[in-house]
């Protein structure tokens, strides 16, 4: 029999098992971004008034990806995603320090123009605002302001490749003169998507776009938001935690102002290093 | 990193009711290897049948616990660390489950070979190995119940010793086969109990890696020790002349 030697292999057995518990330890292994930054906040911090809304936030927004923004209500997401193309400019006791970026430009630089840069960061609301025009006037509102065409040809041919790429084109090429208050609100969300798109913008902010939505309309958007990834970058608050599950491939959990925690999207859902995020995403008391 | 309660208590309920279950499932696995490793060893046919009989409570448990998590996944959509205990469960429970079959298997043996007159040398190798297999069972559902990683770490490495004896066990029973040709009815036997016995240490340490998993969400970072070199191992006619 080997019994003898099974014997000496403790030794060996209890020092392969430090050695194994050294090898795994959670916090090494997380996951850094990769590929082109897009977007950068540097120490963002927001007050309205006395009231600080974000604290130093740090993130990084990479280039033809989903990023979604989690956390409770008032935990800052809504925020931090209006300073990125200066929403919160129009509310006049709100201040914002920190850097943020935009392919390396500073966007809150003074000489900076806050219509182009909404043209290039453009923005989708939670619930469906179409313009009371007709259906193509909705689309071409944002190339006629920021003269983005020279003739109508090209104007209806913007229209057209706006519609199609929000995967609206089908539904409504007969009927461009009708109003776009007359859709459905699944129809009208991807007519404000493809208003955001005909301004050819780099970057597309959405504030919970499906919520008002029900659950086809929210798979037809979802469908859209990966395929609009290719072009463009994309940044989503969300308060379906399935729903930043299914469409982003990052994801940044806020509370009470700061960033929790920021990952690869599969990592955070399955496997958490902040306990606070845990309690979040699993429904817990924090 | 768990503790705190769900907001909906009756998802807390139905988590804990799968760790019970699992609990269960593995106390009825654990005392069934252990009866049929008796019945074994004292030729006990009444308790051997009874084991054959008793495989039926961990495949039903078996059906519960999937049909469980199967809904839970449905229903609740879980993440994190819960998304892990269920799939914990899931791979348990089927680890467990061939562990149960397994001593089954063992117990039908029994039936087979419990008149015959069992060399007492080859009953003692038998012996450490089940004793050992039946402890790593053990310390590995400890591990589980208590979230362990240690423990699970330690089961993980120490099934190289079930291995070490199974390869001894291994050559004599070839060698006793050589001996006498009568021998071999019964060595065949007791080879697949023995091998039996390792495959259950190897399920054991499947459960310690899902115990790592569930816990750290990682697998383990290190390279399995593999122990069973029985593959390789020819017993010739000159080695038992050598041997004895």
């Amino acid at each position: 029999m080997e019994v003898q030697s099974i014997e000496s292999k403790k030794a060996e057995q209890t020092r392969q098992v430090e050695q194994a518990k050294k090898m795994s330890p959670a916090e090494e292994t997380a996951s850094q971004p990769q590929g082109p930054i897009k977007m950068s906040g540097k120490d963002v911090s927001v007050f309205y008034g006395e009231k600080q809304a974000l604290f130093d936030v740090n993130l990084e927004i990479l280039e033809n990806s989903v990023t979604s923004l989690i956390g409770p209500s008032g935990c800052g997401k809504s925020t931090f995603l209006r300073c990125l193309n200066r929403m919160n400019d129009v509310i006049d006791i709100c201040r914002v320090s920190g850097l943020i970026t935009l392919e390396g430009e500073d966007i809150y630089n003074p000489e900076l123009d806050v219509v182009e840069l909404r043209a290039r960061v453009g923005m989708v609301f939670q619930k469906p605002n179409p313009f009371p025009k007709s259906i193509y006037d909705n689309i071409a509102y944002g190339p006629r302001i920021h003269g983005l065409t020279t003739d109508r040809a090209e104007l209806d041919e913007l229209v057209e490749s706006s519609l199609k790429k929000a995967g609206l084109w089908e539904e409504v090429k007969d009927r461009l003169t009708e109003s776009g208050t007359g859709l459905s609100g699944g129809q009208q969300q991807r007519l404000c998507i493809a208003r955001a798109i005909a301004t050819r913008p780099d970057v597309i902010l959405m504030d919970e776009p499906c919520s008002a939505l029900d659950p086809i309309a929210t798979a037809t958007i979802e469908e859209l938001i990966d395929d609009l990834r290719k072009n463009y970058t994309i940044v989503i608050v969300t308060h379906s935690m399935q729903q930043a599950a299914r469409v982003s491939q990052r994801t940044a959990f806020f509370h009470l102002g700061k960033i929790i925690e920021e990952g690869e999207t599969s990592q955070i859902f399955t496997n958490p290093r902040n306990k606070k995020t845990q309690d979040y995403i699993t429904g817990r008391y924090g | 990193m768990s503790s705190t309660e769900h907001i909906v208590t009756s998802y807390e309920g139905e988590l804990e009711s799968l760790d019970k279950k699992i609990a269960q499932m593995g106390g009825l696995t654990e005392n069934l290897v252990g009866q049929a490793v008796d019945a074994l060893r004292l030729r006990d046919a009444d308790l051997a049948s009874h084991v054959i009989e008793d495989d039926v409570h961990i495949d039903q448990l078996e059906r519960e616990i999937e049909d469980q998590a199967i809904s839970m996944i449905a229903r609740r959509q879980p993440m994190a660390l819960d998304l892990r205990q269920i799939m914990a469960a899931v791979k348990i429970t089927s680890d467990l489950e061939r562990i149960g079959d397994l001593g089954k298997n063992i117990a039908k043996r029994v039936l087979s070979i419990h008149h015959e007159k069992q060399p007492s040398q080859l009953v003692h190798g038998m012996r450490s190995m089940q004793s050992l297999a039946l402890a790593q069972l053990k310390n590995v559902l400890d591990a589980y119940t208590e979230r362990n990683t240690e423990k699970a770490l330690s089961v993980w490495y120490a099934d190289e010793e079930i291995d070490a004896i199974y390869n001894s066990l291994f050559r004599e029973l070839l060698t006793y086969m050589m001996e006498d040709p009568r021998n071999i009815g019964l060595c065949t036997h007791l080879l697949f109990c023995a091998k039996n016995m390792e495959r259950i240490g190897d399920h054991t340490t499947n459960i310690a890696e899902t115990v790592h998993y569930l816990v750290l969400g990682s697998e383990i970072a290190a390279e399995r020790p593999k122990g069973d070199k029985t593959t390789k191992i020819l017993v010739e006619p000159g080695d038992v002349e050598n041997d004895s």
